[in-house]
């Protein structure tokens, strides 16, 4: 009867903290398939400027892991044969379908979740255009609002880098290094 | 974490762009529809045929131009008018893309587009022919069934039928079919090499094939301007005298030297679209 009754309280312990566990925000991971990428391209001779709405990303809130991916021919472009040439000529979307970004958020313990405010972060990782793929170092800003969160980075980056081609022909109208800004919200 | 985005992101299907970099290859219509908004202008210009010899210059003296707009007004519908010169004609069409090439949750193999262009004979007649104005109309229905093979290679099949409304001679037909033949070749991310040949099904006695509308050229795209170069036995431009007026042979030196020159102009943007 005595070990019968050690069982009892030790099964019930062990059971509570099992359904702790199971509620511990560590185990969420924000998802998003709406994401906002934009890119500026562009010079006083030409205005390169496209917008992609769809962008997939995901960010783990106790690790700091995150992730981007996004197909190229999901930028929209003012000009319909802008976008064509872009996807045709300089991305090679039909071999490169996709752009991706997988890396961590290094200092991810500065950013308190439950706590409303703007927190700069490093984010750290490896970004993948046109079948290159290279490690990159940006800072960036979480906003965490009572709803959501929301990650915003600026930077640039240099065609050359990612065997993006300009002809001659155009390299007054094209710059070199392009202007990348990140806008993705995740409901909480 | 990429693995999880993987797989909520591929579109089901994946429609084919840019098969062919111009609405038009040559003087045959291409796959291609202006997306919703966009005005292309183009003028297309033919000189003479090369066996005219030195004193034509190999046939520079002598010039044929047209004037051609085409606007989308879906990027399933496209309308057209132009003007030629040589013959003086007017005319219009409408393209409506009825298949899309796609691979993915949808496959299809072609792309279909439906031309139907209505020619407007304009030169002034005397005699003893009929100037009623019905009397000037031809028509030009088209099925254009084009496949970007790969990045580098597209082709299209043309089937035609052409009515016209008055014929020169009781033995020539109202009624004429053709097949088309185009298609393109890249050779450079911007420099294409393009072909394409009517072949019209013989009314009367059977004719040398070599006057039947064959032409070749480079196709050569720069921002906003495609500059198409070829060489060609039709010095006419609207679809119906192309595929018809067969007078002249490249076995006999009846080559023309023509360019198309086309300029795109965004008029409008229309909302955004989910891919």
């Amino acid at each position: 009867m005595k070990m019968k009754m050690k069982f009892l309280p030790v099964a019930f312990t062990t059971i509570i903290a099992l359904v702790l566990f199971a509620f511990t925000p560590a185990g969420k991971v924000y998802l998003t398939h709406t994401g906002h990428i934009s890119f500026y391209a562009g010079t006083s001779l030409e205005d390169i400027q496209a917008d992609n709405y769809q962008v997939a990303a995901n960010l783990n809130p106790a690790t700091g892991d995150m992730a981007f991916s996004m197909l190229i021919k999901g930028f929209e472009f003012k000009r319909a044969l802008m976008q064509e040439h872009f996807n045709e000529n300089y991305m090679e979307s039909d071999k490169y379908p996709k752009s991706t970004f997988r890396g961590k958020i290094s200092n991810i313990g500065a950013v308190n979740f439950d706590k409303n405010g703007t927190y700069k972060v490093t984010v750290s990782g490896v970004l993948d255009i046109h079948g290159v793929s290279k490690n990159v170092t940006e800072p960036g800003t979480i906003i965490v609002t009572a709803d959501s969160v929301r990650e915003k980075s600026d930077f640039d980056i240099t065609l050359k880098d990612y065997k993006i081609e300009i002809p001659s022909v155009v390299k007054n109208k094209i710059k070199e290094v392009v202007q990348i800004r990140v806008d993705v919200a995740y409901k909480k | 974490m990429l693995a999880q985005l993987d797989s909520g992101l591929m579109p089901k299907t994946n429609y084919t762009t840019a098969a062919f970099k111009a609405t038009r290859v040559i003087n045959a219509q291409s796959v291609e529809n202006l997306s919703e908004g966009v005005l292309d202008f183009s003028i297309d210009h033919r000189f003479g045929p090369v066996n005219q010899g030195f004193y034509n210059f190999f046939g520079l003296d002598e010039a044929n131009t047209r004037f051609q707009f085409d606007y989308g007004i879906k990027d399933w519908l496209q309308v057209g008018i132009g003007r030629s010169a040589q013959p003086k004609s007017y005319g219009g069409n409408i393209k409506l893309k009825l298949l899309r090439q796609s691979s993915g949750k949808v496959n299809m193999p072609v792309t279909a587009v439906y031309n139907f262009y209505t020619n407007i004979d304009a030169l002034t007649y005397t005699g003893p022919r009929n100037n009623d104005f019905e009397y000037r109309l031809a028509y030009v229905h088209q099925l254009v069934l084009g496949r970007k093979f790969s990045d580098a290679f597209s082709l299209e099949l043309i089937p035609t039928m052409i009515h016209t409304n008055l014929v020169a001679l009781n033995t020539e037909k109202n009624n004429q079919y053709a097949m088309g033949l185009a298609f393109r070749q890249k050779l450079s991310k911007r420099i294409a090499f393009t072909f394409e040949y009517f072949y019209l099904y013989p009314t009367m006695s059977v004719t040398d094939i070599f006057t039947n509308s064959l032409s070749m050229g480079i196709d050569i795209e720069t921002g906003g301007h495609v500059f198409q170069v070829h060489l060609t036995n039709s010095l006419a431009m609207n679809e119906n005298d192309v595929i018809t007026d067969r007078t002249e042979n490249w076995l006999k030196g009846g080559i023309h030297l023509g360019f198309n020159i086309s300029r795109e102009f965004t008029l409008y943007k229309p909302g955004h679209k989910a891919i």
